[in-house]
């Protein structure tokens, strides 16, 4: 039985069932991340899955920007507890990113430009559940939220979103990352509140 | 593994930091203790099961039981206005923590420090200040506190008291004070290449506050040489957590 504050009655706002417990919603889109903003030249950008058995499959910019694309309409919700609904993006699927991509491996290791690093399944990241976005909202992906690509897996909590992102480890055992590192929860589901680690 | 639990946490006392922020006190039965710059998720509910939960920086360092924050009303928000406006000593909200360990420093931690704070991005670097004071480190520590007025300070009589060791600059971006000879601006290179370290130097940089100021003064920072590994940010705005 939680403690009840005294005089709080809060500013309840129907969300019809979107949002997660303990999220609230935001119509602006604030920005969360551990250092300096990198800046990445395109003509230096690149984006690499490596494999299990240490295969390497990689994407120069033109050749990413020449793959079929898609535009998501998607609800996002990040730990420190803000949510924004109907966030649209325009990208690469990660199924289109594994088509020739032949593996074994169970987990992921995302890494980004600037040293950060998330993990999560496999199989979170397939079956039209995640995608390697250049455009939000019809303009391209402003730097401080990740231009010129980041990740968006939405069923997870957004830490597992990598901007800047530069490629995905794959691998036979599960790696934590930055933030699974210091604390945070390994998998990260919003609609079981797994914010942190024992949660 | 380690769980976060909720606890019980009773306001001890709170006081006005400015005219539209409020340092809190709790007292938190089963606080394991904190790293200067890690933050609590505090958690309000109402009488009808309704909860509301956001994440605020501690601006102590870890002192038994007691767990301080500051906090700023943002303006027709859900969770600040209670904190600074209703919340009265003996009255009980649920924390839980401490949470963060990117965002910290350590006393045994040689290095040299630059705090660079916005606004309420000061809040966890005041923690460190502390930490320091507490722990007898020598370490040298500079801070840099942009602010919009001399009234919008935070910790203004503490901060003034001499504190070796600890270099303090503030950068007025609205109206500064008599006597003060930068005009009021926004945070530029000057600032940072006079009132820093050089990058030679090697400091931790810890910058916080809200997003626009966190990026301008991390940019800078890396415009003087300062290396991207060395500069830790946190960003917050209203609702930025």
């Amino acid at each position: 039985m939680s403690i009840i504050s005294r005089g709080f009655r809060g500013k309840r706002r129907d969300d019809g069932g979107r949002v997660p417990p303990g999220q609230y919603l935001v119509d602006d889109f604030p920005v969360l991340s551990a250092g300096p903003t990198p800046r990445v030249p395109l003509d230096r950008w690149e984006f690499a899955i490596d494999t299990e058995a240490e295969q390497t499959h990689r994407w120069s910019w033109q050749e990413f920007m020449a793959l079929p694309s898609e535009t998501p309409t998607v609800d996002i919700h990040c730990v420190t507890k803000w949510s924004k609904l109907d966030t649209s993006w325009e990208g690469v699927s990660l199924d289109v990113l594994f088509e020739d991509v032949e593996t074994a491996a169970e987990y992921a290791l995302v890494y980004s430009y600037g040293g950060y690093t998330t993990n999560l399944p496999l199989e979170d990241l397939l079956d039209g559940k995640a995608w390697i976005v250049h455009r939000f909202d019809g303009e391209e992906l402003e730097p401080r939220h990740g231009g010129p690509a980041r990740l968006i897996v939405p069923h997870l909590y957004f830490w597992k979103s990598a901007k800047w992102v530069r490629g995905i480890r794959l691998l036979n055992e599960d790696w934590p990352g930055f933030w699974e590192t210091a604390g945070y929860h390994n998998y990260g589901d919003p609609w079981r509140e797994q914010r942190y680690e024992g949660d | 593994m380690r769980r976060l639990t909720w606890r019980p946490a009773e306001l001890v006392e709170g006081s006005a930091e400015t005219a539209t922020a409020r340092t809190l006190r709790f007292r938190v039965p089963g606080w394991p203790g904190h790293l200067a710059g890690q933050h609590v998720d505090v958690r309000l509910t109402a009488e009808d099961g309704y909860t509301a939960q956001r994440s605020y920086s501690m601006a102590a360092p870890a002192d038994g039981d007691l767990v301080e924050l500051t906090v700023e009303t943002v303006a027709d928000g859900e969770v600040s206005p209670y904190l600074t406006e209703e919340l009265r000593a003996g009255d009980q909200v649920e924390l839980r923590g401490p949470v963060g360990g990117w965002f910290v420093w350590r006393p045994e931690s040689k290095a040299p420090v630059l705090l660079v704070g916005g606004g309420s991005g000061i809040v966890p670097l005041m923690a460190m200040i502390r930490e320091r004071r507490k722990a007898g480190s020598r370490v040298p520590f500079r801070l840099l506190y942009s602010v919009r007025d001399p009234e919008r300070r935070y910790y203004a009589e503490e901060l003034r008291r001499p504190d070796p060791g600890l270099d303090i600059t503030y950068l007025y971006t609205r109206s500064a004070p008599d006597g003060v000879s930068r005009p009021a601006r926004r945070i530029m290179l000057d600032d940072l290449a006079e009132g820093g370290w050089p990058a030679t130097f090697e400091p931790d940089c810890y910058v916080c506050g809200p997003t626009g100021f966190v990026e301008a003064a991390a940019d800078l920072l890396l415009a003087l040489g300062h290396a991207p590994e060395r500069i830790r940010t946190e960003r917050f705005g209203p609702t930025g957590g």
